[in-house]
């Protein structure tokens, strides 16, 4: 595997190169923080919601074996066909073949990380398959040919001009028209006309419930609805964490997952499917990918826990001015941070270094996964094995050497003040990242032990 | 409470020891003010978390075992910095020490919180009449609990400013965003330049915003970043540590 084409620092750079541009990204996703602030400190029960879920999921990960076939034997009772992927690659044909064997090369598809994952879009189009996304901001994205941004807001990298311009040229809208209300109501008046013409619709699975065979998922606009009610053959597809024991366990993961996204009570669909109507056949792909793998991680396998709310992509102050682009995979975020090096250590070796461990997203996740400690762990793993740059081992190790050594620690600081203080050049130039933005420190005569030694031991 | 008889290791981090040396005489003098017998071990040089954060642990054992060379017969270890001693916390293992080692883990406190946790102390003889914002350093805050933190549905608290709140004429504003972090983040300074000083433009804003004269906190490290930022932009707002305004003196009468 080879590495990104741009790694985090990098893109960011770009990123920031238009402050203004950076001002508002942030203010938009701390207003939606902001309102996830808000909805749960509406609710005196928040912590042990958060509590209770994640011990569900806990539960979830040590019987994952038995959930997933109690999960297969009642779908296939409820008359579902269930599949089987062990990779992304295999997941991608079980759609194809699908499609393939009704003769249906048009698709409707709403909202499903895993397939952006599994790079299923690409695949499909490279198959003759024309995928429709119906989600309003993967579509835009998908207009725009590139991927999502977020994981609930697909297109929040875009101005309302952006849109504008973009459905002027492929809705034909007017020119220069920004009103959300007019633009909405074209790009509705433009999907409905493929949801009425689809014979196939893929949605992504939110919870898929163990004892019943049933699954939920959870959309604002009604699409995986819509695309699943009218086709003739609906497939779900779903990374196998998805499960979880039981109905009831609805009430935690419902109430949590749309305050933690958004701030919503409740998203406005929360659609349970459970067996086919008549004549339409129900598909659901349960998908690996690495997810075993990381399950057999001990450090890392409470990853597996989240349930895709965003909410540490909103809070996080790296995402909000980097973008999430700049991470260079399907999820970005400090969750994808955690995810990615287990799909690829080599093309994802600087993520778990895009962050300063600062601790917010493990605060607000509605399953308290410990992110940020996670990161950490993450750049042990990365550093042992070999994915760290060796320019960068270099100097950790010639700091390592100093900072080892008492008396040569003493003696770098001294030297290094003197020269900071004769000769600033020496480290006020462009091969100082420190500098290009901020002014060092004035380097004092003495240092604290210096005084101590003059004052103290006398 | 007498204290004179603990023997209280004082640790100074190696960035203070070399660019903020008034930092550690204000926490010596304030600690010894408030009665604490310190000590300084003058062999000592790092925490070990700048190697630790970049991924290289093991390149850290070093300063592990000198630690805990120096520290280990300590009662207590006493440090300005909630990130070296949240490292420390969570970190510390010398060679052939591993129990001891979390036994020093648990006697060594960020400064806020030996004054607020084991001295608890009622007054503070301090006076500094100006405008100051408190940045709160990440680790001292969702590490050590310094204070609450905002995403949690939980009481508020505040080890700090209640410390602040007893020094005689400081005025403490308040933030649009009381804990985002500051983008110092160790080698996240440079290897991620571009968002890291971004993110220090903004947290100094929101001082600027609010018309701070000082931008305070427990961690001289998000300081150097602010201050370097501020000295840039050629503001007159400046950075100083909380154990220098704890520490400093109370202005004689007027003539």
């Amino acid at each position: 595997m080879s590495k990104a084409l741009m790694e985090h620092a990098e893109a960011s750079e770009v990123f920031n190169r238009d402050e203004p541009y950076v001002n508002w990204h942030d203010e938009t996703l701390w207003f939606v923080r902001q309102k996830r602030d808000k909805s749960s400190k509406q609710l005196p029960e928040w912590e042990q919601l958060r509590e209770t879920a994640s011990s569900i999921k806990h539960y979830v990960l040590s019987h994952m074996d038995e959930l997933l076939i109690s999960f297969e034997q009642k779908a296939r009772e409820n008359g579902v066909h269930v599949h089987w992927a062990a990779d992304a690659a295999e997941h991608n044909e079980i759609v194809l073949g699908l499609l393939k064997q009704h003769k249906i090369d048009k698709m409707v598809k709403s909202k499903s990380m895993l397939t952006e994952e599994c790079h299923m879009n690409d695949f499909l189009s490279k198959n003759g398959i024309e995928v429709i996304d119906t989600d309003l901001g993967e579509r835009i994205v998908q207009l725009r040919n590139e991927p999502p941004s977020h994981i609930v807001l697909p297109a929040i990298h875009l101005k309302k001009k952006d849109i504008g311009d973009l459905f002027h040229e492929h809705l034909g809208t007017e020119a220069g028209a920004t009103d959300p209300q007019y633009l909405t109501e074209a790009a509705r008046q433009h999907l409905r006309d493929k949801f009425l013409t689809r014979r196939a619709a893929l949605t992504g699975v939110n919870f898929a419930i163990a004892e019943t065979g049933g699954f939920v998922v959870s959309t604002n606009e009604g699409n995986a609805d819509m695309g699943a009610h009218l086709a003739d053959i609906h497939i779900a597809c779903m990374g196998f964490e998805k499960i979880i024991p039981k109905q009831e366990h609805l009430g935690v993961f419902l109430r949590l997952l749309a305050r933690s996204a958004t701030g919503q009570p409740i998203t406005t669909y929360s659609s349970h499917f459970k067996k086919p109507r008549e004549g339409q056949e129900m598909h659901i792909v349960i998908v690996d990918n690495g997810r075993s793998t990381q399950l057999g991680r001990a450090d890392f396998r409470s990853s597996l826990k989240c349930i895709r709310c965003g909410a540490c992509m909103n809070t996080c102050p790296v995402y909000r001015r980097s973008g999430g682009h700049s991470y260079h995979n399907a999820v970005a975020g400090p969750i994808g941070s955690i995810l990615a090096p287990n799909l690829d250590m080599t093309k994802n070796a600087d993520l778990p270094f895009a962050s300063t461990l600062c601790g917010s997203c493990s605060n607000v996740c509605p399953v308290k996964i410990d992110i940020h400690d996670q990161l950490y762990k993450w750049r042990q793993v990365l550093a042992k094995e070999g994915y760290v740059p060796k320019s960068k081992e270099i100097g950790i190790r010639a700091m390592s050497t100093v900072l080892s050594q008492p008396r040569f620690y003493q003696w770098s600081g001294r030297l290094g003040r003197t020269v900071m203080r004769a000769m600033p050049f020496m480290v006020n130039n462009g091969m100082n990242p420190w500098y290009k933005q901020r002014d060092m420190p004035e380097p004092p005569k003495e240092s604290f032990r210096d005084w101590y030694v003059r004052n103290r031991k006398e | 409470m007498n204290y004179s008889n603990w023997k209280i290791g004082l640790f100074i981090p190696c960035y203070v020891d070399q660019f903020y040396p008034q930092v550690g005489i204000a926490t010596l003098e304030l600690l010894e003010k408030l009665g604490c017998n310190v000590t300084f071990p003058l062999n000592q040089t790092c925490c070990g978390q700048p190697m630790a954060n970049s991924g290289f642990e093991h390149l850290s054992r070093p300063c592990d075992n000198l630690f805990f060379d120096l520290f280990a017969d300590c009662d207590y270890v006493v440090s300005p910095s909630g990130s070296c001693v949240l490292h420390i916390k969570e970190h510390l293992k010398a060679d052939g020490h591993a129990d001891e080692s979390k036994v020093l883990r648990k006697k060594v406190y960020e400064l806020v919180e030996f004054i607020t946790d084991v001295l608890k102390i009622e007054t503070i003889e301090a006076e500094f009449p100006h405008r100051v914002g408190l940045h709160q350093g990440c680790h001292g805050q969702r590490g050590l609990y310094l204070s609450q933190m905002s995403e949690l549905n939980a009481e508020p608290f505040s080890k700090p400013v209640s410390l602040l709140k007893k020094v005689k004429g400081i005025e403490l504003i308040d933030l649009d965003r009381t804990d985002e972090c500051c983008g110092f983040g160790g080698t996240f300074c440079v290897s991620e330049e571009a968002v890291s000083v971004k993110m220090g433009k903004d947290r100094v804003s929101d001082h600027i915003r609010h018309n701070a004269e000082y931008i305070t906190g427990s961690d001289m490290s998000c300081l150097m970043h602010l201050g370097g930022i501020l000295k840039r932009g050629h503001s007159n707002v400046q950075v100083k540590h909380i154990a220098e305004i704890l520490n400093s003196q109370i202005a004689g009468p007027k003539h």
